[in-house]
């Protein structure tokens, strides 16, 4: 594997590979010293063109705990402005020499295009409205930590689909692994020919409920208000948020997750969020996990396929 | 000086037969097989060619003044002479917009010697803002005929009704030939924050898509104004199979209505934009297998009355931007008579009316372009080979520019001579200057 753009590049062994190895990083990450020596003398370049500190500093934490060096790029839009293309850029920064980029990126299909022209590998950080892996990764991981099997498995996602790179990658990796997924959301929220993406859709969250073993959250922008695509933020809360009443109507052993950061009282209520069935907090633990594993493959191949070359 | 076109099929006032043509000074002076021929005159062997009406391409961006860089009206008509053209509209979105009579002298004083006529069209509004008239009978009286403010289309419907009623007028100016008001058809309220055709693909992709209705709903408007007014509208780069029908009712209504579409939005899909590659972005985007199937039913059933290129260089660091962020556009004149020829199962003498007379008319260039061959036409002339295969490559094009969405695609159809006026612009394949 030499580049992470999408799950559709892994299938469900792909996947699969990088849940056991993300197995082993876990352990290492309990340790007291949670680091190992497997990316010593890499270089890893951060290039997050939109700014997002969360996966930022997980895919840093990642890098360090296996002993990578991290070399981070902010690109101002400003940088676009004057002209660099994006080809300009990245070239740039391979120039000084990395093994490895991660790249975030508020265009769709970016991280795509830079694959093209670097050599060195590249990782989605999420790239626009299109793909966000790293994310559906550790939520699979962290609904495979729960013993659940994907098999059957009811997934509700529920709010704006249509702007969502982690939607379009969660549906993606999760029927990859055989989930039954139901897209909930107003139609403003969801995509044209959402059909295209291959899950149920409702607009019902209430009819859902009682169905789902895992209610996925996704945040709610404040600017789909102003594009009308929602009367108002109190509304959408009313009918697809989580509230305490719909909460005790969801089946007891289900999964609540959310990518964060929530938005109390619009995705969920205030009073839910400490409910034992949410896990986000592990979301973010597992982050990390699984961001291990990924460079580790992505870095380990390159090399190899590179020395076999 | 004369030039004896000897051995091809000619498409005469009687169709296609076998004829030689004779060519002395910048007229057609015979056609036949028994043709006297001076001594001196340039012999071109046509056998296993077409001798056509040289092509008439309705929609061109050659970038002068403003974007040098991409492209200029030398390389320009350089490359529609390679195309098999003898006259192209040139779009006035250059910078400074062309909407005044002293950028139109400007543009014609440029494009003297070029390898094909340049015929600037004007901008409708000010600046192509949307706001004020231009100058319209000016540009009129010093000939303009076609005007538009392509790459946006008049957003206001009170507006476009004043540039239908004005135009009516204008043909007080012309001695009655007709003003064509060219509509890019986009309403932006509807299409804003789209780079590619609103469909499977946009939702796959996660792109922001443009829905066929953006462009036909301001269709329906014009065409709703057109019959209060009069005026002739003419309907740019229709994308839309609802498009082309909208067009066919209008036009069975009696509408003054044309339209043209270009050679992208009969051979591509929205498809194409599955590898992020902004080669494939453009205004209005590319649409899917019905569209183009609706397409290729209104070009053969004279719904649709021109192919244009919608020729629009970019220097290739501007198309290594992020999909949303690179400009929209694609080289079309140095491959679309070969796209014509390969991709649409139409009689020669259809695809002639398509790119060459039917747009000849509109520009009201029709004394000098798109007729028949025969003795006392303008000897503005194509000699294509509609057999031979060649490969488009980007980098082989006069274009300063190398966009073309074709790269690597092999098709039919080469042009082998282009005759402006008598002259050779094009020599067995190479430009003559």
């Amino acid at each position: 594997m030499k580049d992470l753009l999408t799950i559709g590049d892994l299938g469900a062994d792909g996947i699969q590979e990088i849940m056991h190895a993300a197995d082993s990083f876990a352990e290492v990450c309990q340790r007291p010293i949670p680091k190992v020596p497997a990316l010593r003398g890499k270089t890893i370049a951060s290039m997050f063109f939109e700014d997002s500190t969360r996966t930022r500093t997980s895919f840093e934490t990642a890098a360090k705990r296996l002993s990578a060096d991290v070399m981070n790029f902010s690109a101002s839009s400003s940088s676009v402005n004057k002209g660099e293309s994006l080809r300009d850029t990245v070239e740039t920064i391979e120039a000084m020499g990395v093994d490895a980029i991660i790249v975030r990126h508020k265009s769709s299909g970016a991280p795509e295009q830079i694959s093209r022209w670097a050599n060195a590998s590249v990782i989605n950080g999420g790239d626009g409205w299109h793909a966000h892996p790293t994310q559906s990764l550790l939520d699979v991981y962290t609904i495979r930590e729960e013993g659940r099997t994907f098999d059957g498995l009811r997934i509700a996602i529920v709010g704006d689909i249509s702007h969502s790179r982690v939607a379009r990658s969660n549906i993606e990796a999760f029927r990859t692994l055989g989930a039954e997924v139901t897209l909930v959301a107003p139609p403003t929220l969801l995509p044209p020919h959402v059909e295209a993406l291959g899950a149920h859709v409702s607009h019902d969250l209430d009819a859902v409920l009682a169905n789902t073993d895992v209610l996925y959250l996704l945040r709610m922008q404040h600017e789909r208000m102003d594009q009308a695509l929602v009367p108002s933020l109190g509304e959408y809360h009313r009918a697809f948020g989580l509230t305490l009443d719909r909460a005790k109507r969801l089946p007891s052993s289900a999964l609540i997750m959310h990518p964060g950061p929530m938005n109390r009282g619009i995705e969920i209520s205030p009073e839910v969020i400490d409910d034992e069935r949410v896990r986000v907090l592990n979301q973010v633990t597992n982050g990390v996990i699984v961001r291990m594993a990924v460079l580790y493959l992505v870095l380990g191949s390159a090399a190899a396929d590179r020395s076999a070359s | 000086m004369s030039v004896f076109i000897h051995g091809g099929q000619i498409l005469g006032p009687n169709g296609v037969e076998r004829a030689d043509v004779l060519v002395t000074g910048s007229s057609i002076v015979g056609t036949g097989l028994d043709l006297p021929v001076p001594g001196n005159a340039r012999h071109i062997d046509a056998a296993g060619c077409y001798v056509m009406p040289g092509l008439v391409d309705l929609h061109a961006h050659l970038r002068e003044p403003g974007t040098e860089e991409a492209e200029t009206i030398e390389t320009g008509a350089r490359g529609a002479a390679l195309g098999g053209y003898t006259a192209v509209v040139a779009m006035p979105n250059t910078t400074p917009t062309i909407d005044s009579p002293s950028l139109v002298r400007d543009v014609l004083a440029i494009a003297e010697g070029a390898l094909c006529e340049v015929v600037p069209a004007a901008a409708m509004t000010v600046g192509r803002e949307g706001q004020l008239l231009t100058p319209m009978g000016e540009l009129a009286r010093m000939g303009v005929r076609i005007f538009t403010d392509d790459g946006r289309g008049v957003q206001d419907p009170a507006l476009m009704r004043s540039i239908m009623e004005y135009a009516t007028g204008l043909e007080a100016i012309t001695g009655g030939a007709p003003v064509v008001l060219a509509q890019h058809c986009e309403i932006e309220a509807l299409s804003a924050g789209g780079h590619m055709h609103e469909g499977e693909w946009s939702t796959r992709l996660g792109i922001g898509g443009q829905p066929s209705e953006s462009e036909t709903l301001m269709m329906l408007r014009d065409i709703a104004l057109a019959r209060r007014t009069g005026a002739h509208i003419h309907f740019q780069h229709v994308s839309t199979g609802e498009g082309v029908e909208i067009i066919r009712q209008a036009k069975a209504d009696g509408v003054k209505v044309t339209a043209e579409v270009t050679t992208h939005h009969f051979t591509l899909t929205d498809e194409a934009c599955s590898s992020y590659d902004p080669v494939f972005k453009v205004h209005p985007p590319l649409r899917t297998a019905a569209d183009v199937d609706a397409i290729r039913a209104g070009l053969a059933d004279g719904t649709i009355d021109c192919i244009a290129t919608d020729h629009a260089p970019h220097e290739p660091h501007t198309k290594e931007f992020p999909f949303d962020q690179a400009p929209p556009g694609m080289l079309g004149l140095e491959s679309a008579l070969a796209l014509a020829l390969t991709e649409l199962d139409l009689p020669i003498e259809r695809v002639s009316e398509l790119m060459s007379s039917n747009p000849a008319a509109i520009a009201g260039i029709g004394d000098r372009h798109g007729n028949p061959v025969e003795a006392g036409q303008r000897a503005n002339l194509v000699v294509v080979d509609a057999e031979s295969e060649w490969t488009i490559r980007g980098t082989a094009m006069a274009s300063r520019s190398h966009n073309t969405p074709y790269e690597g695609r092999t098709v039919k159809g080469k042009v082998r001579f282009t005759v402006l006026d008598g002259e050779l612009t094009v020599d067995d394949g190479v430009a003559t200057r």
